[in-house]
């Protein structure tokens, strides 16, 4: 029980502080279910991470099977309503008083404001997904080789043609599949 | 006036965000959220949808559940935002346990490890090209930079809380953005 107490504190505070979006908690979420509470190892964290990529949707709901790797079903639903019910809350009555503050230059002011913070926790996020999952020094060197080599491939690939994201999670499967295998 | 619009039942709002949800492959829902949302059922206009999506963006959570909360709340009230939200999450909920179910069911099967590697290498290159996109689009200048290169530092390297790097760099950046009388500017 204080496991999903502890699961519905730790996601509620992540919840809130999602500025800009998901990917905005991503360095902070590792650091305090990796390495703080030990809930799940830093590979797991990013293969859960990777699982959200290939499911429709929102793609933070994979953080629910951080709560069920934890508590089983219970922690998954804790960790689901603990994760989106805080921020839709407040989203609810904050969108209120956003419309009401139309048209004050301080609007404007908090957008300009906050955008380079997102980008720093977004590369915050890269750095902490890829410390395991591009460059991990426990690995053999082709292996690390070949994940920088996917990671960049799809980057690249992304950058230049409008394919689905999902399609090039895949084709990184398959690639580790046959090349790793 | 508002009368004359048809009355959106919860059942069709329901509908269309969970189709959303569930079609929504590979991110970029905004862009689904726009096709349904403005172009099929035109339940707002191209200045409703920017106007909502400049709010989801600025508030903290997902973009697309505050999406969900803002347009379900405008149409109909807070039934609205509630069914609109839950019709966004659901489906994705559910595939991704399944996902996750085969995951911690089969994980240890060598196969499926370098399959999972390949995936996870795949899943920071497209983080990385979403963040350079965004980055890019914000046309982010040199005093900008400092506060991206600060926050990284904070948070990415010496894991300093969150909550205390927002509430130490958040007013600082709002302020260097302030909005300036005529006087201060001259």
């Amino acid at each position: 029980m204080s496991k999903i107490v502890e699961l519905i504190n730790v996601f509620a505070l992540l919840s809130l502080l999602a500025v800009g979006g998901g990917t905005a908690v991503l360095p902070e979420m590792e650091h305090v279910t990796v390495e703080r509470c030990h809930w799940v190892s830093d590979t797991q964290f990013a293969e859960i991470y990777s699982l959200g990529q290939l499911a429709p949707g929102p793609n933070m709901t994979c953080v629910a099977l951080i709560g069920y790797e934890v508590s089983g079903v219970a922690g998954l639903l804790a960790v689901l309503v603990a994760f989106f019910f805080p921020a839709c809350l407040l989203c609810y009555f904050a969108s209120k008083v956003w419309d009401a503050a139309e048209g004050s230059p301080w609007r404007d002011a908090v957008q300009r404001g906050m955008a380079p913070i997102v980008i720093g926790l977004m590369l915050a996020g890269c750095y902490a997904l890829g410390k395991t999952a591009s460059y991990n020094p426990a690995k053999d060197w082709d292996v690390n080789l070949l994940t920088l080599g996917i990671g960049a491939a799809v980057a690249v690939i992304l950058s230049l043609t409008r394919i689905n994201p999902a399609l090039t999670i895949l084709a990184g499967g398959a690639a580790g599949l046959f090349l790793l295998g | 006036m508002n009368d004359a619009a048809p009355r959106i039942s919860l059942s069709k709002l329901f509908s269309v965000f969970a189709l959303i949800g569930v079609t929504s492959f590979g991110g970029g829902i905004v862009a689904y959220l726009r096709r349904a949302l403005v172009d099929k059922e035109k339940w707002l206009d191209e200045d409703g949808f920017m106007a909502a999506l400049e709010i989801s963006q600025t508030l903290p959570g997902l973009n697309s559940t505050n999406m969900s909360v803002i347009v379900g709340r405008k149409l109909r009230g807070p039934a609205g935002a509630l069914v609109a939200t839950l019709g966004m999450i659901l489906p994705g909920a559910f595939i991704v346990t399944a996902l996750g179910f085969t995951y911690v069911a089969l994980r240890h099967d060598p196969k499926v490890a370098v399959v999972l590697t390949g995936v996870a290498a795949a899943a920071v290159g497209l983080l990385v090209q979403v963040t350079l996109k965004i980055g890019w689009k914000q046309l982010i200048r040199p005093q900008d930079l400092l506060f991206v290169v600060v926050v990284f530092v904070l948070v990415g390297i010496f894991h300093v809380s969150l909550l205390v790097t927002l509430i130490a760099v958040a007013p600082l950046a709002i302020w260097v953005h302030r909005p300036r009388t005529e006087k201060e500017a001259a």
